[in-house]
């Protein structure tokens, strides 16, 4: 049923005249090519106990869904009703004044109605009005209900596969409805059925098996680390020996597993390496909690929980005291906003406390788990680094705001303060893009696989757009932010609409202007690239 | 289709309403067992409502953060888009409710081509405001109906909503504003494609019945006259529970009074409910201090996860020869 | 050059008519958003339209300087590339043109002898939809190399750690691609 990419002859004409026009209610989702991500496998499914395990594939007809679906469906939105506030909430109070309308990057970039996040919303408030409602029974469609057809569910699946959770229209509704919100528990229902996709369901399989989404066993974790102390020695000269899974340590250590395999977040794991050394900080990185982020947040609460658990189940082995968390967006929403009360209390740690300047982490006091970004904040306004921004110059730098990291905790101000002080050419996209404004990349909320490429690249248009922006305007040629998926979609994001434009992460930047004591006269980045005005030694 | 159906409803009702009072002669019907009956219908179906929302818990703290953190003490934290006390967030929902706060954010003016320009965003806040508050100043005008002497405030109101001094009887600018915002907020939803596509017979009833509300209440006032005094007596009979129906009140007054019923009874059943919801939206209404506080979920339920045991198990040996620490040898 | 004078004083209601054409390509709940959002952060889609429509007739009536209208082109073009559109109807956009103009300067066109610039001027935008062809085709390229880029980048750390990518003559797979900083294999021992 997939669209293919070819044009009838009748349609070609259609540039004159604007498509007969039926309401959205009557128009079912067409699966376009590229658009959508592959089915998930049954074993994956199977390896986390998740119903209705099976292959399948969006683009078939047959989605081999169970007999009794519809009661499923509608079971699982009774009970989530009666779970979340929010989501009650949010099928009844929307008043469709359109305020989010063009709020979404789907819809900015890709112009489908349905991308509007109200209508996205309306997919399942139809359902919901339908069933829940008595307007609704009594009065149906005049009322804004709708039978759950199979069309419908597919029409919910294609669309809450086209949303990055970002909240961006939150920020814009007058009633602070959050379409994130909506859009989990429409992918919790479709979990119900085993509707996953396999970019999702892959990883999270992974992360609840191996501890972390890419499946990297422990010893390939070491070795992975081993190559980034082998190119730290080349630049710097020094050998850092890093360990992992060590009881005694004072703090545990968790970054997505992303920074541990793919450029660029390689670089902004050697970031990491270089400060914790230079620190002399009493850390420890862990194999068995060793991801940060949570695609388990993609599928259902529940899922996101047992992956979750795993770090503060190793906390408590390894008996440190408290924990720094690296760069990543998602996971900082998790541990900001549900962390805690997934499963805390963490009384078997102590309130976080810099042991290089003293500061409390206050605003970590429960969690007992501190944003690196906030970590090293601290560390240069206490003047503990020493830092050569010169060693930056080659970039001009500007700062991409993640949606969870901008929308679910507001850490702001900290990575820009330490991105001033470790370079000196740093330009701000437009207003309306950054901060809590800020545009999403469009492969958020496990949209970033390879199948699905010309979604992500309309959907990151307008973040793009900004970019380039800066780009023309300033020469800017290196785009930071504090997000393994981030760091590995913006890259394809740029090479297609702003070439010649860079990806990185903060720290890669700390590890670059940070001056090590005993380290040999830097010539190369972490990139391994001659750093600005050492051309010439090359 | 969605438009005709909610236009004709408020005709079909405005009709009988009419044909109720002159024709069969049933004051009694509209005068006071429907404003019993929907006032009875709005209180309960509200409180219902609210409670309802309220018997769901709020498992997870999730303001959306519309600004700097709490986070070290030398970084200027936004206290009221992103709140680490209760100050805050009552801040933030006051200029929610009172002011659209969010709505306003769309509220950016832009230079083209030497122009300042406003979005269409711009009108819709500036409608929305001038629709709830005019709204609002009207319905606390009403109570001089329902009090035997007027208190002095809602004199001051009063006299401020009429200081143009136009007219006799004198004219109140909140009418005019009413009348004006729910036009627009109509005529948005038939003249903006994408508005109009996501609209429902629910978005437009609503309208054409405040719409028939304000418009008969001017009439009223201005051009049909009706026995002021009478009505007066009626509307405190009502509160006193002792109701009477005052012989000569125009046939006008009843159709206002009828649409003003079925908007209260109407209330609660439908998404003019959000005047409720606002406040208890969590992703406003709640402090960002997750990290500070922990937030109990009270159905948080223990759940399967894979052990460091069980991990250590699948992978002891290879762990052993990478130099990482186990637990069994 | 009478043609020219005659477009430049039409210029504003050519392109604007153009525009509409190519905004009603779009389902008409999203052309309205693309014509009236201003902000060209806002609306980068309706914007880029709108700028790159009037650089390339510009252009058209400066005589087509090849680099800075396939730049023009490459702005619009990139867009509809990824927005659910067929090969045909992505690049439809630039024929419509041929018909504005006849349009607008119907009386211009028969009270004079014309006709010869106008054909000339219709074969430049006939070369205009072969350039968009181009430059379509590049982008869809493009599309498919990100992807497997992506697939590579995934592996390439596998391989380095299983030790295949040690020395420079297994490296010809990758080379060309930049965004892989292969000289990371030249440091292993």
């Amino acid at each position: 049923m997939a669209t293919k990419f070819t044009a009838k002859p009748d349609e070609l004409s259609k540039i004159d005249h604007k498509p007969p026009k039926k309401g959205w209610m009557d128009t079912p989702a067409e699966f376009k090519e590229h658009t959508f991500c592959w089915g998930a496998k049954g074993k994956n499914l199977n390896i986390v106990d998740f119903p209705n395990a099976r292959d399948w594939s969006p683009a078939e007809e047959d989605w081999k869904l169970p007999e009794n679906w519809q009661e499923i469906v509608l079971e699982g939105i009774k009970d989530r009703l009666g779970k979340y506030r929010s989501f009650k909430l949010f099928m009844d109070i929307c008043v469709r004044c359109g305020a989010c309308a063009d709020k979404c990057h789907f819809f900015i970039g890709g112009g489908d109605p349905k991308n509007m996040p109200v209508l996205r919303a309306e997919i399942l408030r139809s359902i919901y009005r339908k069933y829940f409602t008595a307007s609704g029974k009594m009065l149906g469609k005049i009322a804004g209900a709708r039978e759950l057809t199979l069309d419908v569910l597919k029409e919910l699946w294609y669309y809450y596969y086209q949303c990055t959770e970002c909240r961006r229209c939150s920020v814009f509704c007058p009633y602070g409805i959050d379409q994130a919100e909506i859009t989990m528990m429409g992918r919790e229902l479709t979990n119900l059925l085993g509707l996953n996709t396999d970019w999702i369901s892959g990883p999270v399989a992974n992360c609840y098996m191996k501890g972390n989404h890419l499946g990297l066993e422990p010893h390939t974790i070491t070795s992975s680390v081993e190559f980034f102390l082998d190119d730290i020695e080349t630049i710097t000269g020094i050998r850092i020996k890093p360990t992992f899974n060590r009881k005694g340590a004072e703090i545990l250590f968790v970054t997505p597993s992303g920074d541990l395999f793919a450029d660029p977040g390689t670089y902004t794991a050697m970031g990491y390496l270089m400060l914790f050394h230079e620190l002399g900080l009493d850390y420890t990185w862990s194999t068995y909690a060793s991801e940060g982020g949570n695609f388990g947040f993609f599928t259902s609460n529940e899922m996101a929980k047992r992956l979750n658990a795993k770090i503060y189940a190793e906390a408590k082995r390894l008996g440190v005291k408290w924990i720094i968390g690296g760069e990543c967006g998602h996971m900082w929403r998790v541990i900001n906003q549900y962390m805690d009360t997934w499963n805390g209390p963490a009384d078997f740690l102590e309130e976080p406390v810099s042991p290089i300047t003293g500061t409390k982490f206050e605003n970590a006091k429960s969690t007992k788990m501190v944003h690196i970004a906030e970590f090293t904040a601290d560390l240069i306004k206490n003047g503990k680094l020493k830092l050569d921004p010169a060693r930056n110059d080659r970039l001009k730098v500007t700062w991409h705001d993640s949606c969870n990291t901008a929308r679910g905790m507001g850490i702001l101000d900290e990575p820009r303060y330490v991105l001033r002080n470790v370079c000196n050419h740093f330009y701000e996209m437009p207003e309306d893009t950054i901060r809590e404004k800020t545009f999403c990349c469009g492969s958020g909320t496990g949209l970033n696989a390879s199948e699905n490429m010309e979604l992500r690249m309309r959907g990151g248009f307008p973040r793009a757009n900004a970019v380039k922006y800066v780009r023309d305007n300033y020469g800017v040629n290196m785009l930071a932010n504090i997000c393994a998926i981030d760091r590995a979609t913006l890259n394809a994001l740029m090479e297609y609409w702003a070439p010649d434009v860079s990806v990185c992460g903060l720290h890669e930047l700390v590890g670059n202007a940070l001056v090590m004591t005993g380290e040999k006269e830097r010539t190369q980045d972490l990139r391994l690239e001659p750093l600005h005005g050492k051309e010439a030694e090359e | 289709m969605r438009i005709l159906f909610s236009f004709f409803a408020v005709i079909a009702l405005v009709l009988s309403a009419y044909a109720g009072v002159k024709i069969a002669n049933l004051q009694f019907l509209f005068g006071v067992v429907i404003p019993y009956i929907a006032i009875t219908i709005f209180t309960l179906g509200f409180v219902y409502r609210v409670l309802k929302w309220g018997s769901s818990p709020v498992p997870f703290r999730i303001p959306t953060t519309c600004g700097q953190q709490k986070s070290l003490p030398w970084i200027k934290q936004n206290r009221i888009e992103n709140p680490s006390s209760i100050s805050g967030v009552i801040i933030r929902m006051a200029l929610e409710a009172l002011l659209f706060r969010s709505l306003f954010r769309n509220l950016k003016t832009q230079l083209k081509d030497g122009k300042l320009v406003y979005g269409e965003a711009k009108w819709l806040w500036l409608a929305g405001l001038a629709f709830h508050w005019s709204f609002l100043i009207i319905f606390v005008r009403h109570f001089r109906l329902f009090l035997q002497s007027t208190p002095s405030f809602i004199k001051t109101i009063e006299g401020l909503d009429s200081f143009l001094q136009v007219g006799v009887p004198l004219l109140y600018m909140t009418d005019i504003v009413l009348l004006g915002s729910v036009t627009y907020l109509f005529l948005r939803r038939v003249f903006i494609p994408q508005v109009k596509y996501i609209s429902l017979a629910a978005d437009y009833f609503p309208l054409f019945l405040i719409f028939g509300i304000a418009a008969s209440g001017v009439l009223m006032r201005y051009f049909y006259k009706v026995d002021i005094v009478g009505v007066k007596e009626l509307a405190m009979g009502l509160v006193i529970l002792k109701p009477v129906i005052p012989q000569g009140i125009g046939v006008i007054f009843y159709i206002h009074l009828f649409l003003i019923c079925l908007l209260f009874a109407y209330f609660p059943l439908s998404k003019l409910m959000h005047m409720a919801g606002v406040f208890l939206s969590p992703t406003r209404n709640m402090v960002n201090n997750s990290r500070m506080v922990r937030h109990i979920n009270p159905w948080n339920y223990p759940v399967h996860v894979h052990t460091y045991e069980e991990y250590e198990n699948d992978f002891r040996e290879k762990m052993k020869k990478a130099g990482i620490p186990v637990e069994k040898e | 050059m009478k043609l020219n004078s005659l477009l430049a004083d039409k210029k504003a209601s050519i392109l604007e008519k153009w525009f509409d054409v190519i905004i009603e390509s779009y389902p008409p709940d999203t052309s309205n958003f693309l014509k009236n959002q201003s902000n060209r952060f806002a609306n980068p889609a309706g914007s880029a339209i709108s700028q790159g429509i009037e650089n390339i007739f510009d252009e058209l009536l400066r005589g087509l300087n090849q680099g800075n209208t396939l730049q023009f082109l490459d702005n619009i073009v990139r867009i509809r590339a990824v927005q659910d559109f067929t090969p045909s109807q992505a690049l439809s956009f630039i024929f419509p043109l041929k018909r504005i103009i006849r349009e607008e300067l119907t009386v211009e066109i028969a009270g004079s002898q014309l006709s010869d610039e106008i054909l000339a001027l219709e074969s430049k935008i006939d070369d205009l939809a072969l350039s968009a062809f181009d430059i379509y085709m590049k982008c869809r390229e493009k599309i498919y190399e990100i992807k497997a880029n992506e697939v590579k980048s995934m592996t390439f750390r596998l391989l380095q750690m299983a030790n295949l990518i040690n020395t420079e003559g297994h490296e010809s797979d990758f080379k060309g691609n930049d965004k892989l900083k292969i000289k990371r294999g030249e440091v292993k021992k």
